[in-house]
């Protein structure tokens, strides 16, 4: 076995190796650029080499910084991580040539699967199954119809120089494929002067389900099961679960077992992911193979026990796997959620900074009896870089059911605080309480088509606003009697607190009478229910643990006037807790219009103005330049949204502005 | 015997009715509360006691003999919030339009003159129309009788003013020399003269939200200490920040209990200070790290950003915060902020709140807005007032604190008791660059030998190890146990005594 491995990563990931290699007792040396000086995996090593600047083509994918590193610290192997090096045929030959092991496939199975077409050709040849389509010449429309009556409607009519979404048609019948033929010729023609075409089985209701295998240099493979990926936006995955919700065992084994038929093909060794797009009858179609570890593999671990950066090691070792396709079965349900430092609320616009505050929940078994596991390479007080991917952790549950599984990553994401940069947390949340999801009735068009315009924060069923407002009143009720404690009071006139209140959230008010004992309140409605909140939630908490109704209940909580502002399930509220005095009264105050920005150049990010490229009075042009705004060593051109006339520029060259600060005026 | 009764209750009732039905409704139309509703949430329910319900005025001019509501256009009296005493004034605009009266002011005295002699605050509702014309200079001389208490109150007990309405003229004067300004925005505005006269004297047409709004206080005038969406909105932070406030200058801070280890470690504070010296960082995330439970209540926090100043707790007693913002003019002081700061400073020398100062400051804004302005004056004013304070001082140097302004910020100089210092602090005349270029200037010309200058600079002064060997620093901490440190000294100053020369009072440079 290894002495020293080096991890030629960053970030969670190299974090997640560093761990699983101290468990093995093997030494770990880090790499880190000028911007991870202080990141959690340079603390986390035994050692660690400075390899460059922040950026990762002068750093992380430098071969030759890299490979000097491994020199100065004697390490016997690499372990890439994903991304970076990880798939690089030319890294894992220079390590070749220096004897030191890679830990990960051969290079030639990295080759042979980093081309589409290859990859394809090779998978067909080992009896994988491939979007049929065709790739030749198509002379007319005549053959066109032909060839997508033998691969079955419906079917996609593409251009092959093709791209974003031009010269492409979806055909159902035999005239429309002669009518899509047409047109994309036509449109390929003119668009991109190359008129060839192709047609491919369309899959309709695609999901996105992958297989982890794991093969050793002793021709062993085996297959961890499937992961479904279907939760993405734009292509970036944002929800993973293992075992998919909608395969059955026959479709899974055949997947399984084509798996492993194409990574003996390559005679692939180490762990690796065969990517397959599975339509809604259950056909599935290879799509492609990642040669590395997945950035979503933890949830296969939670599901088969193994941990795959030891399989890894062991198998780049030499050693034969442990375990044979037979003892690997699968064990309850695994969700992980990947937490992004991007905007849910700004249409997931990268929110890069300083994490003032950052709690993961508490890793290992939970009150319920599940599972908590979150991998991570930041932490309190950390930056999010914008050298680098925006991914701050990766957030996984299990549960023996899928249900469960769901129940656990929803309370583990109300319990994780993170503050101080935008992130998708509360777009997670959202996702987990939605019906579709709940169902298992997903695609990979879910993010499109339920959060068509944006997501604008979850919307709280009755029952749960309901268990909301008792929370809220009780923990007024405990900061209002605080308040009383204070010194200098009257003697013998000091303040009774009510027990009589209005809980406002989300234009409802909720009149409640809270009764309260030693052991928490009973908070009685006005129709004569009652729900029982216990918690041993201070004023100034940020994060409320509460039992209410006899189920638990997380809230991050902050102060605002009157009340909370209390985030959980995807949700931002203001929940006013008010006297019915105050409540009335409060009745008579005015709804201020929010003010119209329309007419503003607003500043989308903290930064510093660099330039201002108009002037006061002059008439932009939708899409002219206005102004230069630096945030991170990094110039944004902020562009006119439509026409108009510039009234007052308010920030000039060289100030530091705040989001949403204004920049200039407009007419 | 019942029908005396009766007629008390009347009596009470038409009191209590104000203006009459529609007057009232003329009020919450604008989404303003009447000047009894308004008493009733910035008080303790059923907590109010009312003086002068009956007092009329006693005009007879214009008529004005038939006119004589029960009252006079103000509520007053004292109640309790959260249990404390406090004596307060509201007027009511739906009684001839809370117009100030011989009477009228009779009231507001009445009250100020019981809350100096009870060390209790007093709290001011303005929503006037100004003074009473039908009694001429009755009612001057009725707003000189306020702002002669107002005066002889200040520093003995703490005054706060909300503006919820109109207050124009020399009504202004009054809440001017209180403690504490607040408005409500979009409802409420003060001015000495307004847009009309404007207009005629100087031909600028200026509505009375630009002339006197809550946005041109809060940001312009430094007139009002915060703003607020509405009444009664205002009213319960009005209660909040009362909480943080002594009853009167015999007292110490209040105490509550509280929910936060005083010796909590904040880790990520290590981080806090950037590797780039030219990079900003949020002072504020210290502050609210520091704070018991996080809370901190700001004054003036949309004026001269680039000084933070305002209430928190420690171990559950208030401590008044001054702090440089590197976000904001990279911290540096300037007239606006030594005016801001220094007044905070006073407030708190008079009522025995503690101070603490968290410093980065790269010195004073240079340029000839600032000379031609008085900087040399005004920022005096913060250096004064630091020097006379003589209750707990805490003082914790962050990063760059330079020159002049590194005196003025609470230093080892002006007797603050404990000087604490990150280890990223640097204490220097100026920065390495500026100190070079000075003292090597025959060198100029030669860029290498200037940067090697430079660094020995840095090496030797941008620490606070130099400062630290002279005992200007009195320890160097780690950012994370900064909570801890600072509520030691404090704990370690609850029964400092210091006392400044006797004198009559004091020749602050105004």
């Amino acid at each position: 076995m290894f002495d020293k491995i080096l991890i030629a990563n960053r970030g969670e990931i190299a974090c997640r190796v560093i761990k699983t290699a101290r468990r093995m007792g093997i030494r770990t040396v880090a790499v880190y650029s000028d911007a991870d000086r202080n990141a959690l995996h340079v603390q986390m090593a035994d050692e660690a080499v400075h390899i460059g600047p922040p950026p990762a083509a002068q750093s992380y994918i430098v071969i030759d910084r890299i490979m000097e590193a491994i020199r100065k610290t004697g390490a016997q192997a690499v372990h890439p991580g994903y991304g970076f090096l990880s798939e690089n045929r030319n890294f894992a030959a220079a390590l070749e040539a220096e004897g030191v092991v890679f830990i990960g496939p051969p290079s030639a199975a990295i080759e042979a699967m980093g081309d589409k077409i290859t990859s394809k050709k090779i998978a067909q040849e080992a009896g994988v199954s491939t979007v049929p389509g065709y790739m030749g010449l198509i002379a007319d429309a005549d053959e066109a119809v032909k060839i997508s009556r033998e691969i079955g409607y419906p079917v996609m009519i593409k251009a092959s120089a093709g791209g974003g979404g031009k010269g492409m048609r979806i055909a159902w019948t035999d005239a429309e494929a002669a009518e899509g033929f047409q047109s994309s010729k036509n449109e390929a023609a003119a668009s991109f002067g190359d008129d060839r075409i192709f047609i491919e089985k369309f899959v309709t209701q695609p999901r996105h389900i992958e297989i982890q295998v794991l093969a050793d240099k002793h021709g062993n493979c085996v297959y961890l099961h499937e992961r479904e990926c279907s939760i993405q936006r734009r292509n970036q995955k944002v929800i993973e679960e293992a075992p998919s919700p909608f395969l059955d065992e026959a479709t899974r084994k055949a997947m399984g077992e084509q798996a492993c038929a194409l990574a003996k093909a390559v005679d692939y060794t180490s762990a690796g992911t065969v990517e397959f797009i599975v339509d809604g009858n259950r056909n599935f179609y290879f799509l492609e193979m990642n040669t590395r570890l997945q950035v979503e593999h933890p949830v296969t671990e939670l599901i088969t026990g193994v941990d795959l950066v030891e399989q890894m090691i062991r198998v780049a070792d030499g050693q034969p796997l442990p375990f044979r396709q037979e003892d690997l079965k699968i064990h309850g349900w695994a969700m992980e959620s990947r937490l992004y430092a991007e905007d849910p609320y700004r249409n997931f616009l990268p929110s890069i900074g300083r994490l003032t505050r950052y709690r993961p929940p508490v890793e290992g078994k939970t009150a319920r009896g599940g599972i908590v596991r979150n991998d991570t390479g930041v932490y309190e007080g950390g930056e999010i870089s914008m050298f680098y991917d925006p991914m701050i952790a990766k957030l996984c549950t299990w549960g023996p059911t899928r249900a469960d599984a769901i129940e656990e990553m929803r309370l583990a994401l109300d319990t994780f605080e993170v503050e101080g940069i935008g992130h998708n947390l509360p777009f997670c949340s959202a996702v987990m309480d939605h019906p579709r999801f709940v169902r298992g009735d997903i695609t990979t068009a879910f993010i499109a088509e339920e959060y068509e315009g944006g997501f604008t924060g979850a919307t709280l069923d009755a029952g749960l606003l309901r268990r909301v407002a008792a929370a809220a009143a009780a923990m007024n009720r405990v900061a209002e009697i605080r308040r009383t404690r204070i010194s200098g009071t009257m003697d013998n006139h000091t303040r009774r607190v009510g027990d009589d209140w209005v809980v406002t959230l989300q234009g409802e008010s909720w009149p409640v009478t809270v009764k309260a004992d030693h052991e928490g309140s009973t908070v009685v409605f006005e129709d004569g229910t009652d729900l029982r909140v216990e918690s041993d939630w201070t004023p100034g908490q940020p994060l409320a643990r509460l039992t209410v109704g006899g189920e638990p209940l997380v809230i991050k909580t902050a102060k605002i006037p009157m009340g909370f502002r209390m985030r959980l399930r995807g949700a931002d509220l203001k929940v006013h807790v008010q006297s019915p005095r105050q409540k009335a009264l409060a009745g008579l105050m005015l709804e201020k219009a929010p003010p119209d920005t329309s007419k503003y150049l607003l500043c989308p990010m903290p930064g510093l103005v660099v330039k201002i490229a108009v002037s006061e009075g002059e008439e932009v042009q939708e899409g002219q330049a206005l102004a230069t705004v630096e945030a991170m060593k990094m110039e944004n051109i902020l562009k006119a949204e439509r026409k108009g006339v510039v009234k007052k520029i308010r920030a000039h060259a060289g100030a530091s502005l705040k989001v949403d600060d204004v920049i200039m005026e407009f007419e | 015997m019942k029908d005396i009764l009766a007629e008390l209750e009347a009596r009470r009732e038409a009191a209590r009715a104000g203006g009459g039905e529609r007057r009232v409704q003329a009020q919450h139309a604008k989404g303003k509360l009447t000047a009894r509703e308004r008493i009733e949430l910035l008080l303790d329910e059923g907590s109010f006691e009312e003086f002068d319900m009956f007092v009329a005025h006693r005009c007879t001019d214009f008529g004005m003999e038939k006119d004589r509501p029960a009252g006079d256009g103000v509520v007053t009296g004292w109640g309790t919030i959260n249990g404390r005493q406090v004596y307060v004034f509201s007027q009511d605009f739906t009684v001839m339009g809370g117009s100030v009266s011989e009477t009228h002011a009779g009231k507001i005295c009445k009250i100020m003159d019981m809350a100096m002699q009870n060390g209790a605050p007093v709290i001011g509702i303005n929503d006037s129309g100004g003074a009473r014309i039908q009694e001429g200079v009755a009612s001057l001389a009725a707003y000189g009788e306020v702002f002669q208490r107002n005066i002889e109150a200040s520093g003995v007990v703490p005054q706060i003013s909300l503006i919820m309405g109109p207050c124009a003229g020399g009504a202004v004067y009054s809440p001017a020399m209180t403690d504490f300004i607040f408005m409500v925005k979009d409802s409420s505005y003060m001015f000495v003269t307004g847009p009309d006269v404007v207009k005629t004297v100087t031909n600028e047409v200026v509505t009375a939200e630009e002339l006197g709004g809550a946005s041109t206080h809060t940001r312009k005038s430094s007139v009002a200490d915060g703003a607020f969406e509405n009444d009664v909105e205002a009213l319960a932070e009005i209660r909040r920040l009362f909480d943080f406030l002594p009853l009167n200058n015999r007292q110490k801070a209040p105490v509550r209990p509280f929910f936060d280890a005083p010796d909590r470690i904040e880790p990520s504070l290590d981080t806090l200070v950037p590797d780039n010296p030219n990079q900003p960082y949020d002072m504020k995330e210290l502050i609210l790290k520091v704070a018991d439970e996080g809370d901190f209540f700001e004054i003036q926090k949309d004026f001269a950003a680039n000084i933070i100043i305002g209430f928190i707790r420690l171990e559950g007693q208030t401590v008044g915060v001054v702090a440089n913002q590197p976000m904001v003019l990279a911290g540096c002081l300037d007239i606006d902020a030594s005016r801001k700061a220094a007044r905070f400073v006073r407030f708190c020398d008079a009522f025995e709140i503690p101070i603490l100062t968290f410093v980065d400051v790269p010195g004073f804004l240079p340029g000839t807005g600032q000379e031609y302005g008085g900087v040399i004056k005004h920022g005096a004013k913060l250096l004064f007032a630091y020097g006379e304070a003589t209750v707990p001082k805490v003082t914790v140097l962050t990063r760059k604190t330079y020159g002049g302004a590194y005196v003025v910020m609470a230093s080892k100089h002006l007797k603050a008791d404990f000087n604490y210092a990150w280890p990223t602090a640097e204490v220097a005349v100026m920065g390495a660059k500026g100190a070079v270029e000075i003292l090597y200037r025959s060198e100029l010309g030669e860029p290498e030998k200037i940067a090697a200058r430079v660094k020995d600079y840095e090496d030797r002064f941008a620490n606070p190890f130099v400062a630290a060997e002279k005992g200007f620093i009195d320890e160097v901490i780690m950012p994370h146990s900064t909570r801890r440190r600072v509520a030691r000294a404090f704990a370690a100053l609850r029964s400092k005594k210091a006392l400044m020369p006797w004198k009559k009072h004091d020749n602050i440079p105004l």
